[in-house]
């Protein structure tokens, strides 16, 4: 009888080319994914080292991060961000990569498109010069972010060097309640563990509730990973999974569909295989989750209130926690529900997909931005953009006063120039709420589309909840 | 652009900063709006340019970094989970460009920890008893100097005990030789060739 082991240990196993005595294990790439930011200099390495791209049939590029969201024609001209456009387009077709550039109709945030077109798969490993290379899990992928070096030994060799992680299980169970979703599982857990809490680990979720969520909710939970410090974050392939990809451009057809989807079916962790680390949330007793502070573990409950020196014993937080309040201008015990807000950003490869849009929709259809408040939309990709006008959800936002944008990675890196002025608060459906990270002096809560569109409503951080049900 | 060699990491003595922070993230090491670079040269003056520096570009006496006695210090002391983020290499590069040549910290995040070891930027993890040792020693004496001894695996504070840190065996000889892991991978390349063979 074979060892029982994990969803990860399978995808692992199945990936070492060679593991020498001392050296950590040569792992397989199944799918590289390139962007603009983190590739130039390692083709440029390529280039010194006259070495070949191994294989350009396991290569993908997109424009995302540094590209503009309005209308190109009315795009500030940005002559670095441009430049890496250029270059990225230089060298796809010098190495032979098939790029989706700005011109195609497949364009999007790289962690969207990978799904899309049915290149992220079950059972793959899959990694991008981007730590959010995590979303890809949620089909039962291994796939993880790497730097531009290891972006470089991808590209030469097809291979990484990784030591095994360990494994952390987090079982969700019981009752999403209504108002709940995904991006609030996500940050309950890393408000729980913390944004080291799942350093050197790879995090299966599992549990009834987890079973039940789409794929798209899936992808966000994934997404997040990183952000409690997981090197990856996986969820089994199951119906759910077979049924969104079936059909996608580059998902197997015909007789090889049916052969691999008998084949992910076995990509389940075994009953009896041991985790080195478990916890477990009963999503019974969450509450819709907002950021205060300035790493996504400093979350609360969108009723709850902002914590003080007293939640802590440990005098490092303590002064973490004075010194992010004091970035965000907040106060110790007060409410969150009420805090002023100025900008609502509903995008990013957490929450920009057709249900986030949706679901803000559900909020702001029928409904005015509240006065002085601006909100930026930005679909996930050109193929969510195109299936969100088809569904008539541009007028919705557009008639509720917020701006409908062109696809990318925008607010949530600002590099684009979509950005937040000194002191502005935007409640952000992004992944990141550092200091400075939605620009200079921005301060950011990061929440789920609905309590984002919310906020939008009515101009400051609001309990969805009494929002739902649509307009009186 | 040719290809360069990489300085070998043997020993290290030098005066060291203390940036009393944990969870200092990517965004901090360097903001993304200097990310779009082509280039990893010429990051350093970018290096935790908002905390290093005001708005109006001026520099804040008050960071670490900053202050008369950071002059040649080629070590800088950080809380927990340092480099927590964003997988962006720029932020070894923008550390190693300013001249930094260590981190010591309780805890490292994982793509940082990586990231760094590929620059010849030592991660240096320390427990917490050790940590606030050297955190003490420097707010005594600004002169003090650590001394990282990589094959011995040891951190020593002037004057003071010797501590043993664990570091990744395969890392360690790349450090100490000064190679990079991309010649391991292609010398390897039969056994790509015969994965491949394997798994079309």
């Amino acid at each position: 009888m074979t060892t029982p082991t994990t969803l990860f240990e399978k995808v692992w196993n199945d990936h070492v080319v060679r593991e020498d005595a001392g050296a950590p294990a040569m792992l397989y790439v199944d799918l590289h994914l390139v962007h603009e930011v983190t590739s130039p200099q390692a083709f440029d390495g390529l280039r010194a080292r006259g070495l070949r791209l191994r294989r350009p049939d396991h290569t993908v590029a997109t424009m995302d991060h540094s590209t503009p969201t309005l209308p190109r024609k009315l795009a500030v001209v940005d002559p670095q961000g441009e430049a890496q456009l250029r270059k990225l387009k230089e060298n796809c077709a010098e190495f032979g990569v098939s790029l989706y550039d700005l011109d195609s109709a497949e364009q999007g945030i790289v962690h969207v498109i990978g799904p899309e077109l049915g290149i992220t798969q079950p059972g793959r490993t899959v990694v991008c010069g981007d730590s959010h290379t995590s979303t890809h899990g949620a089909f039962g992928a291994l796939a993880f972010g790497i730097g531009t070096s290891e972006v470089e030994h991808v590209l030469a060799t097809q291979c990484l060097l990784q030591r095994k992680p360990k494994t952390l299980e987090v079982r969700i169970d019981g009752t999403l309640p209504r108002g709940v979703g995904a991006k609030d599982i996500i940050l309950a857990l890393i408000a729980k563990i913390g944004t080291g809490g799942a350093t050197g680990h790879v995090i299966e979720y599992r549990g009834t509730v987890i079973d039940a969520l789409d794929m798209e909710e899936r992808m966000t939970i994934c997404n997040m990973s990183i952000e409690a410090g997981a090197r990856a974050g996986m969820i089994a392939p199951s119906e759910v999974t077979f049924t969104w990809l079936e059909g996608r451009r580059f998902a197997p057809k015909g007789d090889a569909w049916v052969a691999a989807v008998a084949r992910w079916r076995g990509l389940k962790t075994d009953a009896g295989a041991k985790f080195d680390m478990s916890i477990h949330i009963d999503a019974s007793t969450l509450e819709p989750m907002i950021t205060y502070g300035t790493n996504p573990g400093m979350g609360i409950p969108v009723t709850g209130r902002i914590p003080g020196p007293e939640s802590t014993e440990n005098p490092a937080e303590r002064a973490a926690l004075g010194k992010a309040l004091d970035y965000m201008g907040l106060a110790s015990g007060s409410p969150i529900a009420g805090q002023r807000v100025d900008v609502v950003f509903i995008g990013s490869c957490t929450n920009s997909r057709i249900g986030d849009l949706r679901s803000a929709a559900s909020i702001l259809r029928g409904r005015k931005v509240a006065a002085g408040v601006r909100v930026l939309v930005v679909p996930g990709s050109k193929a969510i953009k195109a299936q969100a006008e088809a569904e008539g959800l541009d007028v919705v936002f557009r008639d509720a006063g917020a701006e409908w944008r062109e696809a990318g990675c925008s607010m949530c890196i600002a590099m684009n120039g979509d950005q937040l002025s000194p002191g502005q608060y935007a409640v952000s459906t992004s992944n990141r709420n550092f200091e400075g990270r939605q620009g200079r002096g921005g301060r950011t809560f990061l929440a789920s589309p609905l309590t984002a569109a919310a906020a939008a409503v009515t101009g400051s951080v609001v309990d969805p909840r009494t929002l739902m049900g649509g307009a009186s | 652009m040719t290809v360069e060699a990489r300085v070998p990491f043997t020993t290290l003595a030098s005066t060291y900063v203390v940036l009393p922070a944990d969870n200092v993230d990517t965004d901090q090491i360097i903001p993304a709006r200097f990310l779009k670079v082509i280039d990893k040269r010429g990051l350093g003056q970018n290096v935790f340019a908002d905390w290093r520096l005001r708005p109006d570009g001026t520099p804040n006496p008050d960071f670490p970094l900053n202050r008369p006695d950071a002059e040649g210090a080629h070590i800088l002391v950080a809380g927990v989970n340092f480099g927590c983020g964003s997988s962006r290499e720029h932020a070894p590069w923008a550390l190693v460009g300013w001249g930094l040549r260590a981190i010591v910290a309780p805890s490292f995040a994982d793509i940082f920890r990586q990231n760094a070891m590929k620059n010849g930027l030592l991660p240096v993890e320390v427990d917490a008893v050790v940590h606030s040792r050297i955190v003490e020693a420097r707010h005594v004496d600004a002169k003090v100097r650590l001394t990282v001894d990589l094959p011995a695996q040891t951190l020593t504070l002037s004057g003071g005990p010797s501590a043993h840190f664990d570091i990744d065996p395969f890392a360690k000889e790349c450090l100490v030789h000064g190679v990079d892991e991309l010649g391991y991978l292609l010398d390897r390349a039969a056994d790509i060739e015969r994965y491949e063979a394997k798994h079309p």
